[in-house]
């Protein structure tokens, strides 16, 4: 897929997990919102993985480490056909198989994740076990920002470098908010390309937003130098619903009748001028 | 006598030679676990982590996942603390077939004091789905202990101790099965069921027992997770009082896991462990015999206990 027919895909997956999320009266939507992108992307077109692949040795592997934003990876991989919508509709319901955190009864999903900050370090002892094998897959890992205050994850930047896994992808969604407000106020995050350069890492920056910045950026990876690769990606928290961007409260709010209505019609419109345009 | 972490890894060193796919993995902790031969002849295999007990357990959820036979080896004082999450999430809860062997647990680093002591290693892991939890006694049960390991399903806990300790086997005509105790001698007065390295001096205290004509069951009950409750709930209607022996709190292991078994058809169980309080300081010979959990103590508890 090129970057608008992405982004056209993007944004059906954006009016399902808005509805999804509604329905369930649940989830970590303003999270959710922000990594969209970068996960319908992953899916969609980067990684190498489908659900006739999901016992494949060699597919392309993916950890959401901010599990809390389950809700969205649920949405990608419904729009993937590795679960089913009916499936997806028993979000919230007494005795659902799916949980407000990633587990492995759901078809697709690699891991259990959502304790903050284990996801790369097994995201390294995947990407290890490749380079063992001889192995081409590719292993990604989705971090939060609020995320980065977990020391675990810089026990795993260090192994990252000692074993040289230029096969390992971290993205880091920055959307510069977590629960109690902005990053910098929490915990601040400054210098987060210097911190992961000083590591050994190999980091860019993209505008996760923007399906083209994201398409040119992970193209853009050089699996073979021997470094392992660190994406800031600069997003916008609750991105996509006029008024869920850049609100704190969004973090885990939930849109009453009016708004939810507000949202749909939001992105049905870019749904409609999109495919106008494809 | 050979010390159980030795026999482990020795053990592995000779499957992992004949079998790429197992991986050790350790965090700076290559002597004290005695991985030192493991690392220099195959270092493919062989994953330093660097202090990071977080980290390496993590790392070995991949490993597994991704399909290597993994043991996560270290100090169990850490592996059950630091990095509990990871155990709990990454192993137990994803059903990653990591085996974590827990060298010098308990006691077995004796005045290096609390930090280093792992006393509550059952009772907490007794409490995740997903994780089975083991305490061989001596060198020829650790041995068949990781042979089985090697295609274990699911992730488990192996806890042994640091020096070396007397054979409870004498030779390898003995079975060995997941979740089943060994009765190591029959008897009709009261059973005593221990586990890890105590059960050698609960051995000695059976025999001990016998001289003064008092007849004591003895089991040995390595396997803590899967629990062998026939064992128990068959030695309760046979002996009619229980003397439970671990190196652990007594909240919580051996002794609390025996209750919960008998609850609806109980006994007297005396609990011999280590009680609510740091552990006195001393050599792990010493603090044995501090609490009881000596053949001494056991013989001298029993001989209470039978009187009552």
């Amino acid at each position: 897929m090129n970057a608008k027919e992405l982004t056209l895909q993007s944004e059906k997956n954006r009016k399902r997990l808005v509805e999804v999320v509604y329905n369930a009266k649940a989830g970590h939507i303003g999270g959710d919102l922000s990594c969209l992108n970068v996960m319908t992307a992953l899916y969609s077109e980067v990684m190498n993985i489908s659900p006739a692949q999901v016992n494949d040795p060699d597919r392309d592997r993916f950890i959401l480490s901010k599990g809390h934003c389950v809700e969205s990876l649920y949405t990608v991989l419904e729009s993937r056909g590795f679960i089913k919508p009916e499936l997806t509709d028993t979000l919230g319901k007494f005795g659902s198989v799916l949980s407000g955190h990633p587990t492995i009864d759901v078809n697709g999903i690699e891991v259990c994740s959502g304790a903050l900050g284990h996801g790369l370090s097994i995201g390294v002892g995947m990407a290890l076990a490749a380079k063992m094998d001889k192995r081409s897959y590719k292993t990604f890992v989705m971090m939060g920002d609020g995320e980065q205050g977990e020391g675990s994850i810089y026990e795993a930047a260090m192994a990252g470098h000692q074993y040289k896994l230029d096969n390992l992808v971290a993205i880091i969604d920055r959307n510069h908010l977590q629960i109690s407000g902005n990053t910098e106020d929490v915990m601040a995050l400054d210098s987060i390309r210097e911190r992961w350069s000083a590591f050994g890492w190999d980091v860019k920056e993209m505008n996760g937003d923007d399906m083209q910045s994201i398409l040119d950026t992970f193209a853009s990876i050089d699996y073979a130098n021997r470094k392992p690769h660190l994406l800031v990606s600069n997003t916008t928290k609750g991105f996509g619903v006029s008024y869920m961007e850049n609100v704190a409260s969004w973090h885990h709010g939930m849109p009453n009748e009016e708004q939810y209505q507000q949202a749909i019609a939001e992105i049905s419109a870019r749904i409609a001028s999109l495919e106008k345009n494809i | 006598m050979k010390a159980c972490r030795k026999s482990f890894t020795d053990t592995l060193l000779g499957l992992a030679k004949k079998d790429k796919d197992i991986v050790a993995v350790t965090t700076d902790a290559r002597g004290s676990v005695t991985l030192g031969d493991f690392a220099k002849e195959l270092p493919e295999q062989f994953v330093e982590c660097g202090i990071a007990e977080q980290d390496a357990v993590g790392i070995s959820a991949g490993l597994a996942h991704s399909g290597k036979k993994t043991f996560v080896c270290g100090p169990a004082c850490f592996y059950v603390a630091r990095s509990l999450e990871q155990v709990k999430v990454d192993l137990a809860y994803s059903r990653n077939p990591v085996t974590i062997l827990g060298v010098s647990g308990g006691v077995a680093y004796g005045a290096l004091g609390t930090t280093h002591h792992s006393l509550h290693d059952m009772a907490v892991l007794r409490c995740f789905p997903g994780m089975s939890i083991c305490l061989p006694c001596d060198e020829r049960q650790t041995a068949k202990l990781v042979k089985l390991l090697v295609d274990y399903p699911q992730a488990c806990y192996v806890r042994v101790g640091r020096a070396a300790v007397p054979d409870v086997y004498e030779d390898d005509n003995f079975t060995f099965e997941v979740g089943k105790a060994n009765m190591l001698m029959d008897g009709k007065d009261l059973t005593i069921i221990a586990t890890g390295e105590t059960t050698y001096h609960a051995k000695q205290a059976g025999i001990m027992l016998a001289n003064e004509g008092i007849s004591a069951r003895v089991l040995d009950m390595a396997w803590i997770k899967p629990c062998d409750k026939e064992a128990v709930i068959k030695a309760a209607r046979e002996t009619g009082r229980i003397i439970t022996v671990e190196e652990h709190s007594q909240f919580g292991g051996l002794g609390a896991m025996v209750c919960e078994i008998l609850s609806e058809n109980p006994v007297p169980v005396r609990i011999l462990g280590i009680p609510d309080e740091d552990a006195i300081h001393g050599t792990n010979k010493e603090i044995f015999h501090h609490y009881g959990l000596d053949a001494e103590g056991i013989v001298k508890n029993a001989k209470e206990f039978v009187k009552k």
